[in-house]
């Protein structure tokens, strides 16, 4: 499983670019500077690093200016000049819906998925990749195996009969990865996301080798706000804590730096979302239930809503971190324009079904803002967070962290038995709806979901390799205050 | 006996943002690679960004007075054999 921890090229290209776009903001003429960041990247005369021409290097780069004003690449026309598109991003009020969009261009280079015979097919006697393929697809042309595309089903049972492991199947790495059968090649031999199916969990941003796949940033709306002089709010999820090369108290300073007003830890919405799960939990099992899972996760919410709704009495109706903290924000602040500081893509669609929360930044956003206005972040200075959260709040990034908090929270007397889904794939999604179908899940009664593996860690949006970033949170974690049982302290 | 090499990834803001936050495996690879014969840490922005607004080459790992530009771990082991050749 991969859990962030390839260093990508295509990654570097990406935050280049949102650099240069934070530049070009902040610059005397946003729309030219805009224009011109192809030409900048890849000026007259310089090398070629990845395409055929320079020409094509520049198209392509321009194409992911476009994801980075928040736009669909799929809808802008190519001859629109991008300083034309940078005026436009600028007009609208809230961000565009889909929250992913596909770089064609780019993806054009992938073989379509199927089973394939190598070179070290040896044309043995035995055949058992003919013997054993059920539709007749496989003949011998010149002594080796062929398959007939037209009647291969892609079962691969050929795959695991070779005695040489010649025959092997060609995956498209976007296809592969998403756990829901949401992307796929059409017609013309380019991805397309079928947003009816798409969970927006970030999967098959993460699997692409070209980059194809990109998140509409939101760096522009939330940089005109910031700029309009609004009370912006940082909303920081737990995940952020492993993210900079700095201790987690430099964090606030450094976003306050960006011009953000306050910064609020996401993990203080999380202190509610365990009480009120734990509860919840208790009363479920007291009215004999099997088992819950829970709710926190965005890309496993969206699961349920689309392609598995017969979880939804199984899951919890407790509310997410970001929900309880957005709620206290708006509560305090209501004139305030607040902006959650996310590990993945599936939150930006959690945020547009909640009028609590205005924008979405990731964390190679953030990080491109430090590095266009030149923070250093660990020379920030400490601050506190104003409410500070608990040990187990802060630890809901790390996968079982969320059903561990929700275990302190519980009675001894109650028989409680964590399950926890690292990840969601299609084997992970085919237990999910076993467990919804049968009203039973064999391995425990508590089952935490997380659409990533390792966690929000995990997240596609995230800046750290897995390892240090979870050596940084659990440091953080381990100097915080436990959560306190309240009811049980009266009790006593 | 030899001079020991000496390796420093930049571990700046820029730096670890365009990259260098999936060079720490270096901090824990060379010294098993090599033993005590090369020093390899993570240091404090070494200002190498701020020359000419040059973020688009970060990371940037310094092997000896070597600058490495867009480092990645195959070009800093790279270096590194080649100075203890």
């Amino acid at each position: 499983m991969s859990m962030n921890s390839t260093p990508k090229q295509t990654s570097h290209l990406k935050r280049e670019i949102l650099v240069r776009l934070i530049k070009a903001y902040l610059s005397d003429n946003f729309a030219e500077n805009t224009r011109l960041i192809p030409y900048a990247m890849r000026p007259k005369g310089s090398e070629v690093p990845y395409r055929c021409c320079i020409h094509k290097e520049r198209a392509i780069l321009r194409d992911r200016t476009v994801a980075g004003l928040g736009m669909s690449i799929e809808e802008a026309d190519d001859s629109t000049l991008l300083s034309t598109l940078a005026e436009e991003s600028l007009k609208r009020e809230e961000p565009e819906k889909n929250p992913l969009t596909v770089l064609t261009t780019a993806c054009k280079g992938c073989v379509p998925s199927r089973i394939y015979v190598t070179d070290l097919c040896q044309g043995c006697v035995a055949r058992p990749c003919i013997n054993t393929c059920k539709f007749g697809a496989i003949s011998i042309q010149n002594g080796k195996s062929v398959i007939d595309p037209e009647k291969c089903k892609n079962c691969g049972m050929c795959v695991q009969v070779c005695p040489y492991q010649a025959i092997t199947k060609i995956i498209v790495p976007c296809e592969n990865a998403c756990p829901v059968g949401a992307i796929a090649k059409d017609e013309d031999g380019y991805a397309k996301i079928d947003f009816e199916k798409c969970i927006s969990c970030g999967k098959c941003v993460a699997a692409c080798p070209f980059g194809a796949v990109h998140e509409k940033s939101q760096i522009i709306d939330i940089l005109k706000n910031v700029k309009a002089g609004k009370k912006v709010i940082a909303m920081v999820a737990p995940a952020i804590m492993g993210q900079l090369p700095c201790k987690p108290a430099q964090l606030k300073e450094a976003i306050m730096k960006l011009g953000f007003a306050d910064v609020y830890e996401v993990a203080q919405g999380a202190d509610v979302t365990t009480k009120t799960e734990a509860k919840e939990f208790e009363e479920r099992l007291e009215a004999g239930a099997e088992f819950m899972t829970t709710s926190c996760c965005a890309g496993y919410n969206e699961l349920v809503e689309k392609h598995i709704p017969e979880m939804k009495p199984f899951r919890s109706d407790t509310k997410t971190p970001l929900y309880y903290t957005a709620e206290i924000v708006k509560k305090e602040h209501p004139d305030a324009v607040t902006v959650f500081f996310s590990p993945c893509n599936a939150k930006r669609k959690e945020a547009m079904q909640n009028p609590n929360v205005d924008f979405v930044l990731n964390y190679e956003e953030l990080g491109a803002w430090f590095v266009a206005l030149g923070v250093q972040v660990s020379e920030c200075g400490e601050v506190q967070f104003k409410t500070e959260a608990s040990a187990e709040a802060r630890n809901y990034a790390v996968t079982g962290g969320v059903a561990k908090a929700v275990q302190t929270m519980l009675p001894e007397h109650l028989p409680t038995y964590p399950v926890v889904i690292n990840g969601l794939d299609k084997q992970s999604i085919r237990d999910l709806k076993k467990y919804a179908k049968n009203g039973v899940c064999e391995l425990g009664n508590l089952i935490e979901v997380m659409a990533c593996p390792g966690g929000c860690l995990g997240g596609n949006g995230t800046v750290n390799a897995y390892k240090q970033a979870l050596k940084q949170l659990t440091g953080y974690v381990n100097e915080s205050k436990p959560l306190v049982n309240e009811e049980e302290h009266i009790e006593k | 006996m030899d001079k020991k090499v000496s390796v420093k990834v930049c571990l700046g803001t820029t730096c670890f943002v365009m990259g260098s936050a999936n060079l720490q495996e270096l901090i824990e690879l060379v010294p098993k690679k090599y033993g005590d014969r090369v020093d390899v840490s993570g240091v404090p922005c070494l200002g190498l960004c701020s020359i000419d607004w040059e973020f688009s080459k970060a990371p940037y790992v310094k092997v000896d007075d070597e600058v490495i530009k867009e480092a990645t771990v195959e070009k800093v082991l790279a270096a590194i054999e080649k100075k203890l050749k």
